[in-house]
């Protein structure tokens, strides 16, 4: 928002890129749950580009950006997120958006030393080169601090202009942004993808690990932002809602998985994902009938849906606490 | 003048958007379209990228679980 805001201020026409992967944070991604539905349901970029009376274009990069996840050259950070390969990827993207458009350069709001991957001093340049968008990518919050890009070479901008910020401070941006009067913005210190989150990031491990590939869907990938996740063994899981929000999502997905639910008692959704044996029904069957109001009945009416249509009513005794050890919870 | 429905049932944001943007791009000015949602953030999102992009949101309606959205397109879609 403010290197945009900054170059705007120069007298340049700037448009807006946001790449969806599909493991974008947003507040409304959170909102699924009932309980957190007073969260703003808003798109941050959306919301700035409309604060900065820009146009944006949203790009569904899902299928392409598989192959940053998959095989990230420059590897993983503390979990699955691939920041600099992230970066390199986006800004790559945007190089061709760009030719493709008749656009002139490039501009993001990186800072040097801000992200321990890939808004570092050494890592930058490396973006860059790699991206193939060289001397067309401007970083104008830290430009001072780095070789002169062909805008600032051209005089399309100002050099003098620009700023020399580094370090994982924010102060600097604050300083600037109220200088520029913005006063509301969204998050100042990451956050924003669900591969930086280690319990998704151990989910989808785990979905890898036991498909035997490493490969997914947009399915699968929304599916680990759901519910609660189990894996009694190791050719099936459960997702089952935790509450009415997630149970109202997850019904979305009956027709593509075995879904398990209790009829004497109210309970939750479950989505059951991989392949199983009747011995297995019964165990989901239980462990359904645990997450619900007829935990301590001795006996809870589970209707199993099957995806061919077919339908299965069992009489279970729940799982009791004990019984579920903890490492099938992902 | 033409009028789309668009089915973005079940679909998080900012699929909803991506889908509208990528149906209006293929418009001319006069049309309208009927976004179909389930995600209740494409309420915001489908409204502030119509105005972003110049698009008149005719109005909202809710109904059950699902949220209409329509639209008519105002000027063609440009990349620039």
């Amino acid at each position: 928002m403010l290197a945009t805001k900054v170059i705007m201020d120069q007298g340049v026409h700037v448009e807006g890129i946001n790449f969806f992967t599909g493991f974008c944070v947003e507040g409304h991604t959170h909102a699924i749950r009932k309980k957190d539905q007073s969260k703003p349901k808003r798109n941050n970029a959306l919301w700035v580009a409309e604060q900065l009376g820009i146009k944006l274009h949203i790009v569904d990069v899902i299928e392409d950006y598989k192959n940053v996840v998959l095989n990230p050259k420059h590897g993983y950070g503390s979990n699955l997120n691939p920041c600099l390969d992230c970066k390199g990827f986006m800004v790559a993207e945007a190089t061709k958006w760009i030719k493709a458009n008749n656009f002139d350069f490039i501009i993001t709001g990186e800072v040097i030393g801000q992200r321990p991957m890939s808004q570092r001093r050494d890592t930058m340049p490396v973006i860059q080169r790699e991206s193939g968008a060289g001397d067309l990518l401007l970083r104008p919050l830290c430009a001072k601090l780095l070789p002169p890009t062909l805008p600032e070479q051209e005089a399309w901008v100002d050099r003098e202009k620009l700023f020399d910020f580094s370090g994982r401070s924010r102060k600097p941006q604050m300083a600037l942004a109220k200088k520029l009067n913005i006063s509301d913005y969204a998050q100042p210190a990451g956050g924003c993808c669900f591969l930086t989150d280690q319990a998704y990031s151990h989910k989808l491990a785990d979905l890898w690990q036991a498909r035997g590939k490493r490969d997914y869907e947009i399915d699968d990938i929304m599916l680990l932002k759901v519910g609660r996740h189990l894996r009694p063994k190791d050719n099936f899981k459960l997702i089952i809602s935790r509450e009415e929000g997630e149970t109202h999502f997850l019904e979305g997905y009956r027709k593509q998985f075995v879904h398990l639910r209790a009829t004497s008692h109210t309970g939750p959704l479950a989505l059951m994902d991989g392949s199983y044996s009747d011995e297995d029904l019964t165990l989901a069957a239980r462990l359904v009938a645990r997450f619900g109001q007829g935990r301590d009945a001795d006996l809870v009416e589970v209707e199993i849906n099957l995806v061919d249509g077919g339908k299965q009513q069992l009489s279970v005794p729940p799982l009791k606490s004990e019984e579920i050890p903890t490492d099938w919870y992902l | 003048m033409s009028h789309h429905i668009l089915d973005a049932r079940r679909i998080l944001c900012p699929m909803p958007v991506i889908k509208t943007q990528d149906l209006v791009a293929t418009l001319a000015p006069g049309d309208t379209v009927e976004v179909i949602c389930t995600d209740p953030g494409a309420t915001n999102d489908v409204p502030a990228w119509s105005r972003i992009n110049g698009h008149k949101v005719l109005n909202i309606i809710k109904e059950n679980n699902e949220y209409i959205i329509h639209i008519e397109v105002v000027e063609l879609e440009s990349q620039s």
